[in-house]
């Protein structure tokens, strides 16, 4: 993989730190007027997700990450590995645990996700902004609420459970924001 | 460069307060019977301090039938020198420089400085006069003054100039978890250098501008050592809200000193692998000629603006910063 001097830091650059593959968030230069010019990064570690900050002198340069995101329609799980297919040339990969973490709550078979490959393994997998999932159980609402201030919990086919107004019921499909978990709208 | 990013980056109010601050500057200069000069930007030599890049450019026409290496000057410093030699008396300049390989926030490879010079000052009287003049400018409060041993014993309770200080400022700097970018092979000046802009200076000049004076002698650049204390320079910067706004000097007027530095320059441009550059020749020729006595100081006039318009980027008071020039 390439080396990167300092003056090729720019947010979205994935270079190893720590032996870990690491996307660079934000770089500043600090420089005194007659001194040494040192570069200031924040990055955020791809594996552990940890945001951590870093110095380093102006044309130093570290070894680049192998890292690439790939598009991906989620197909299955066997309870072990999740797997994933390249609608184009029908290339299957799996990813682990450790990738899909959290995410497995929102994978919608034949939903098209985000996979990054570091050294071609995944190692994080992003699903779509927006997931339509059916709702499995929630409490009976009252009639007439419209304005959803208060909401009810909601569990999901998939096991996630979200805020949902009072007059969303058992059966229907609605629309979430997978980033930040929150409902959006019921799909008709 | 798309072409969309045809507009200015500045707004008309900050183009009005560049025009009215150096209007300011010229009023305040005029009425101290300082006189506005102008030197080249473009020199057959540059400069060879380590952390400072001269562009260069390429000239030839009649009479200089060879295409020739000019230097895009980083101070009108050597020039101004070389008046003040030839006896110019009190002199200013308003002008752009040049400084290759600084883009940030704070910095654009041209911007403005404003650089003036003293015969018979001290630093301790130029630091009076410019502190009058950011009064002036930006309605501040009168400017503090700390050491740099001092600056370093308050804000990191370490002793820059005592004889053991690098471990003592790697701990600093390693506890404050800057110390990935350094270790005990680099130079003393480097620490210190990093120690100074992330430790440091956060913690001067928040209320008011301060000056940080005596530089260590290892960092004197073009100023003379205190004659009490070979440890420090008579060399002083200038900070207020974060940003570093000034750098001046008791200027360094023995000629053979100044090229045994210039020297020293080259020497540690080879072990940082870095291109040496030619010595200014004219420039030392004028110091042999005699430099009167005085003190020279050169302020950052987009920095000033920065703070007039309370905004932390340099773009913000260019019409057209390196990245739509």
């Amino acid at each position: 993989m390439a080396n990167f001097s300092t003056n090729e830091f720019k947010a979205g650059l994935k270079i190893m730190q720590d032996g870990e593959p690491c996307v660079i968030l934000e770089n500043e230069m600090v420089k005194p007027g007659k001194g040494q010019a040192f570069s200031r990064v924040r990055i955020r570690k791809l594996l552990s997700g940890k945001v951590v900050e870093k110095t380093f002198k102006s044309g130093d340069s570290v070894e680049g990450a192998d890292v690439v995101d790939v598009e991906l329609a989620y197909l299955y799980s066997d309870g072990e590995f999740w797997h994933f297919m390249n609608n184009e040339t029908f290339e299957q990969i799996a990813a682990d645990e450790a990738a899909v973490a959290d995410n497995l709550k929102w994978l919608v078979e034949q939903d098209v996700c985000t996979i990054t490959l570091w050294n071609g393994k995944p190692i994080n997998v992003a699903p779509p902004n927006f997931v339509e999932l059916e709702i499995t159980e929630t409490d009976p609402g009252l009639k007439g609420d419209t304005a959803g201030t208060g909401g009810k919990p909601a569990t999901l086919s998939t096991g996630a459970v979200v805020r949902v107004p009072l007059f969303v019921q058992t059966g229907e499909v609605i629309k979430v924001d997978t980033r930040s978990g929150e409902y959006v709208s019921r799909v008709k | 460069m798309p072409s969309k990013y045809w507009q200015p980056c500045a707004s008309w109010q900050a183009m009005q307060e560049r025009a009215d601050m150096q209007r300011c500057i010229r009023a305040f200069f005029a009425s101290r019977g300082v006189l506005e000069v102008e030197t080249p930007l473009l020199a057959r030599a540059g400069v060879t301090d380590v952390h400072l890049h001269n562009a260069i450019t390429r000239l030839q026409g009649p009479g200089m039938p060879t295409p020739t290496d000019f230097y895009l000057q980083t101070s009108p410093e050597y020039a101004m020198k070389r008046m003040l030699a030839a006896g110019s008396g009190a002199i200013f300049q308003l002008c752009k420089v040049v400084r290759d390989d600084e883009i940030s926030r704070r910095h654009n490879p041209e911007f403005t400085l404003l650089e003036w010079y003293r015969p018979g000052f001290d630093d301790l009287q130029l630091m009076a006069e410019l502190d009058e003049l950011m009064q002036v400018l930006l309605q501040t409060m009168p400017a503090q003054t700390i050491t740099y041993q001092d600056a370093f014993m308050q804000c990191i309770g370490v002793d820059p100039l005592a004889p053991n200080s690098k471990s003592a400022v790697l701990d600093a700097l390693n506890t404050a978890g800057f110390g990935d970018a350094v270790s005990v092979d680099d130079h003393l000046d480097t620490l210190l250098q990093l120690a100074m802009s992330m430790l440091v200076e956060p913690n001067l000049g928040q209320e008011r501008p301060c000056f940080v004076s005596h530089f260590p002698a290892s960092q004197a650049a073009l100023a003379r050592i205190d004659k009490d204390d070979a440890r420090v320079s008579r060399r002083f910067e200038l900070f207020y809200q974060g940003l570093e706004l000034a750098n001046g000097f008791w200027e360094l007027t023995d000629a053979k000193q100044q090229r045994a530095r210039f020297v020293a320059d080259n020497e540690k441009r080879v072990e940082l692998g870095l291109p040496q550059q030619p010595i200014d020749e004219a420039f030392l020729a004028a110091l042999e000629h005699g430099l009167p006595d005085c003190s020279g100081v050169a302020v950052g006039v987009d920095r000033l603006l920065m703070l007039k318009l309370g905004t932390r980027d340099i773009a913000d008071v260019l019409a057209f910063p390196v990245q739509r020039a």
